[in-house]
């Protein structure tokens, strides 16, 4: 018995559509059907059912013609909404681009088009991918499979709620400061986020630039790098895209760091003693572990969200009513038209963002918060530089807490700030990171385990996130 | 204080250059003026959410051009910055600019005043991004309403940034002709201001002469011609200067130059915007430039108008105004000096194209580059000329004809039978028809009226259609007459 094809992994959905056990159109409809049964989470804020029937039926053509077919042909992946696909509105989870419609595709899309994967729709987000919870979108909050009174976590909420509730067997996310990892932690799904520049961002509605990085969820490791194989790798429209240097190969025992900073106070028990538990599954696997030193973690938060609103508050200039988008009806002059456009179009999150991004910015305020920031972030990458001198990967939980309740942080920006604690610094270096399920609280909530890697090794993050799967995974045990 | 203080003005101008590149400089778009409002656009351009820019390498190698050709140093590092305001001609809402990390740094344009070589300093010359353009159309029905045309948004432009070096309208109207010289020689910038292909903004304050701290500076904005800079700054330094006297100050402020009636207002202070927020731009790496690359460049680089100039003086044995005249523009002097290719005389064709090509190009209001008469054939015309195939009058008519209809002046004399009369035979009849029908001069002259010579030389080109050699015309007719009162 091989269960409905929503719960099978991408390896085997693309194996029984090469052979002919299924069609592409069959498991695209039992997604679809999936989708529709399962509103109440509100992972996506649009769906895309016809479009995924003809990609579907062209993928049975296909193969009915003798065409060898690609490497995601009929898995149905879920586009979390800040990433552009043709004629599908893109709204970035906000009101100000409610309607607008991309007259080109994403880079990574586009990819994974070519390699047969079928779209099926846009995955609800924080508006602009900002914010811990998926709560600060303009079309509601998605809802965490595990408990829909709990948060799914953020930016990528929705993406992250598709693939863990069986609804697309795999999505793309955003991170710029965790927004894949977090709720890939909090859903009980991996979730990777590659090295800056081993994806390209042509496509991605940016937040803040140096830091954004398209991302992948899947259940399994395995399907999360065979989806991630398909869209990494220089892009000529992307002047920051990479080409890939060879992949160093994986050492038969690796050396395997925890940062004591990331262990210290605010770590609930349960996280702690499951990150644990995931070291001891690397140990008994024949890999070592050993302590290392970030000693500049404990200014991560602050230089992040510097960085991060000063990029966010010039890239979200451009949404100024004029050429597209929500434009206010009471004009009076140019500069009311503005102020009215934005007011009426963006969230209170997005907001304080714009507004404290404008002011590290200012002349006088520059060096003092920007420019200081800027050296931060040189010498948190230098602690990670020099702890990859004696170990292969870091390992540290995704998060802090498990998913917090709907509504238990949205009035405390800075204790949502913090559910990123362990993530953002990984944005600042630039480096390759995995969230790998690792356990569960004793409310039995998902707990996940970080992985972190050199720059363009995310084979060997993968690797090391496989040995913890393999002993604790999660897959199969959430909401049917 | 009873007596009037003498003031004298710094002046430092901020000169904007479109770069001649086919594409835009972040992206594949036309970068040409003009064309179908919003045509020449796409995502990256119009600053559609989720477009990245990809820097054009040619807008860089003309900066470089441009850096190396006025002494200037390039940077090995630079950084794109973005310069954040609202303006509904700005996509994106920042412009892609230069700003601590510049690609050039230094280097001097010299002109010259009355004979006198003045040295005006460069601070910078950086690489940016152009604007989109808005209207205001009178009768579209709405005063309210603004139209864009995103067709200009991304074209390259090098801001060139002078040392407050400039004294006087006059030297900054000789820095801006120098400038665009040498931009023209290089084949970087049309430099044409009234498409905007160079626009200038002008700092300028006055100070009491003798004096070494500047004063307080307004900039000056909107200026499109060089005649324009030149009032504008002459409005400005008259309107500091009785201010100051009148016991006044100057507010630092940005001000429009407004053509027609010859001022200049201050910008409505919503236009402007003073913290531009600039930080490097995080779409764009660092611009990391190879010495080998500069160094290829500057190998590339053409001769430039003054070295040219003395090269033409030696070579050619024309005087030094002449040369200056003819190393003008780069299209110019190769005119001149194809033309000399085919027609030896230097001196000649030098006269030629100073007074006659130079006067057609102006009445036409054309470049040479437009100018029908291609050197070769103004070559042809002039060995015609030097052949005595035709009389130097006849030239000029069918110089004349060649600029109107574009064909050679070989196929203008052989197709209407103007080739010179030299022939003794042909010339002796008409003259004798001459000396027979005006007996009556002819005896006039006989008697000693020797001027009258020149009475019988106008009647036989006439009746020649001019086409007689008259200096043939002049020898025969001595013959025939005899001396006169002989």
């Amino acid at each position: 018995m091989i269960g409905p094809p929503t719960h099978w992994s991408v390896a085997q959905t693309v194996d029984r559509i090469r052979r002919g056990v299924v069609s592409a159109l069959e498991v695209t409809e039992a997604h679809l059907a999936r989708i529709e049964s399962r509103q109440h989470l509100n992972a996506f804020i649009s769906t895309t059912p016809d479009e995924a029937r003809t990609t579907a039926a062209s993928i049975d053509a296909a193969r009915a013609g003798g065409e060898s077919l690609g490497p995601l042909a009929g898995v149905p992946i879920a586009i979390k909404d800040n990433i552009l696909v043709s004629g599908v509105p893109c709204t970035c989870g906000s009101r100000i681009l409610r309607g607008w419609m991309p007259p080109y595709e994403a880079t990574v899309t586009e990819r994974l088009r070519r390699a047969g994967a079928v779209i099926v729709g846009k995955a609800n987000c924080d508006e602009f991918a900002m914010g811990s919870s998926t709560e600060n979108s303009a079309y509601g909050p998605s809802r965490n499979p595990h408990d829909p009174t709990r948060i799914p976590g953020g930016s990528s909420g929705g993406s992250a709620v598709a693939v863990a509730d069986f609804q697309s067997m795999a999505a793309l996310g955003s991170d710029t400061g965790g927004s894949v990892r977090q709720p890939a932690g909090h859903c009980g799904i991996v979730g990777l986020k590659p090295t800056y520049g081993a994806v390209s961002r042509w496509g991605l509605v940016a937040f803040a630039s140096s830091l954004d990085q398209i991302g992948v969820f899947g259940r399994t490791v395995a399907d999360t790098k065979s989806v991630f194989d398909v869209i990494r790798g220089h892009d000529p429209h992307d002047s920051t895209s990479m080409l890939l240097p060879p992949e160093r190969p994986i050492p038969e025992r690796l050396t395997v760091g925890m940062p004591r900073e990331c262990f210290g106070d605010g770590l609930d028990a349960d996280v702690r003693t499951a990150v644990k538990g995931a070291a001891d599954a690397l140990r008994q696997a024949g890999h070592s572990i050993v302590e290392v030193s970030l000693p500049h973690s404990q200014y991560t938060i602050a230089a992040y969200y510097i960085i991060c609103t000063a990029e966010a508050s010039s890239n979200l200039a451009r949404y100024d009513g004029v050429k597209y988008g929500h434009r206010t009806d009471t004009v009076d002059d140019l500069f009311s038209m503005y102020r009215r456009t934005r007011a009426e179009g963006f969230g209170a999150e997005v907001k304080r963002r714009i507004l404290l991004g404008t002011y590290v910015l200012s002349a006088g305020y520059y060096e003092a918060y920007y420019g200081t920031a800027q050296k931060v972030r040189a010498r948190i990458a230098g602690d990670f530089a020099r702890a990859f001198e004696t170990v292969d990967c870091l390992l540290t939980p995704t998060s802090p807490t498990v998913a917090f309740r709907l509504g238990e942080k949205v009035d405390d920006p800075l204790a949502m700030y913090l559910s990123d604690i362990y993530t953002t610094s990984i944005n600042l270096a630039g480096l390759p990171g995995v969230s790998v399920p690792c356990g569960t609280s004793s409310a039995g909530l998902p707990i996940g385990a970080q992985i972190i890697g050199r720059p363009f090794e995310e084979h060997i993050i993968l690797a090391t996130a496989e040995v913890i799967e393999r002993t604790t995974s999660l897959v199969g045990k959430q909401g049917a | 204080m009873t007596s009037k203080q003498r003031y004298e003005p710094v002046i430092g101008l901020e000169v904007h250059a479109q770069l001649l590149t086919d594409s835009k400089i972040f992206c594949g778009c036309r970068s040409a003026y003009g064309g179908v409002a919003n045509a020449q656009t796409c995502p990256v351009c119009l600053g559609l959410p989720g477009a990245l820019p990809v820097l054009n390498r040619r807008a860089v190698e003309y900066a470089t051009r441009t850096i190396l050709a006025v002494g200037g140093r390039v940077n090995p590092l630079s950084i794109f910055a973005r310069k954040n305001y609202f303006y509904p001609d700005l996509p994106k809402g920042y412009q892609i600019s230069q700003y601590d990390r510049p690609l050039g740094a230094g280097g001097t344009i010299a002109i010259t005043e009355d004979g006198n070589g003045i040295s005006i300093g460069l601070i910078r010359i950086h690489v940016e991004e152009d604007a989109g353009k808005s209207f205001h159309p009178e009768n579209a029905g709405d005063e309210d309403t603004t139209l864009v045309d995103m067709n200009r948004c991304g074209v390259p432009l090098i801001e060139i940034v002078s040392r407050p070096d400039i004294r006087s309208p006059r030297q900054a109207g000789l820095y801006l002709t120098r400038l665009r010289q040498i931009l023209e020689y290089l084949e970087v910038c049309s430099g044409n201001m009234e498409e905007g292909a160079l626009r200038c903004d002008a700092n300028v304050s006055v100070r009491p002469v003798g004096e070494s701290a500047f004063g307080t500076r307004t900039e000056v904005k909107n200026m499109n011609s060089i005649r324009g800079v030149e009032r504008a700054l002459a409005f400005e330094i008259e309107r500091q200067t009785r201010l100051l006297q009148s016991g006044g100050t100057v507010v630092q402020e940005t001000l429009l130059w407004d053509e027609k009636a010859q001022t200049a207002h201050p910008m409505r202070s919503k236009e402007e915007s003073s913290d531009y927020r600039y930080f490097p731009e995080p779409d764009l790496l660092p611009l990391r430039i190879a010495p080998e690359w500069i160094e290829s460049v500057r190998a590339s680089l053409p001769e430039m108008p003054e070295a040219r100039a003395r090269r033409l003086v030696q070579q050619y044995g024309i005087t030094t105004y002449d040369a200056s005249v003819l190393t003008d523009t780069r299209a110019l002097a190769e005119y001149y000096e194809a033309t000399v290719r085919h027609f030896a005389d230097g001196k000649k064709a030098a006269n030629w194209i100073m007074t006659e090509v130079l006067r057609v190009i102006k009445e036409r209001g054309i470049g040479i580059g437009d100018f029908p008469v291609k050197p070769e054939a103004l070559a042809e015309l002039l060995g015609m000329v030097e052949a005595g195939t035709i009389s130097g009058k006849m030239a000029k008519d069918i110089f004349e004809r060649m600029v109107a209809s574009g064909q050679r002046a070989s196929e203008i004399v052989k197709s209407e039978g103007l080739e010179q009369l030299s022939d003794d035979g042909v010339l002796i009849a008409v003259i004798d028809a001459v000396i027979a029908d005006n007996p009556g001069q002819l005896a006039k002259y006989k008697a000693g009226r020797a001027q009258l010579l020149g009475f019988f030389v106008g009647e036989t080109m006439k009746r020649t259609q001019g086409r007689a050699n008259p200096q043939r015309v002049n020898e025969l007719l001595r013959e025939r007459l005899g001396a006169p009162g002989g």
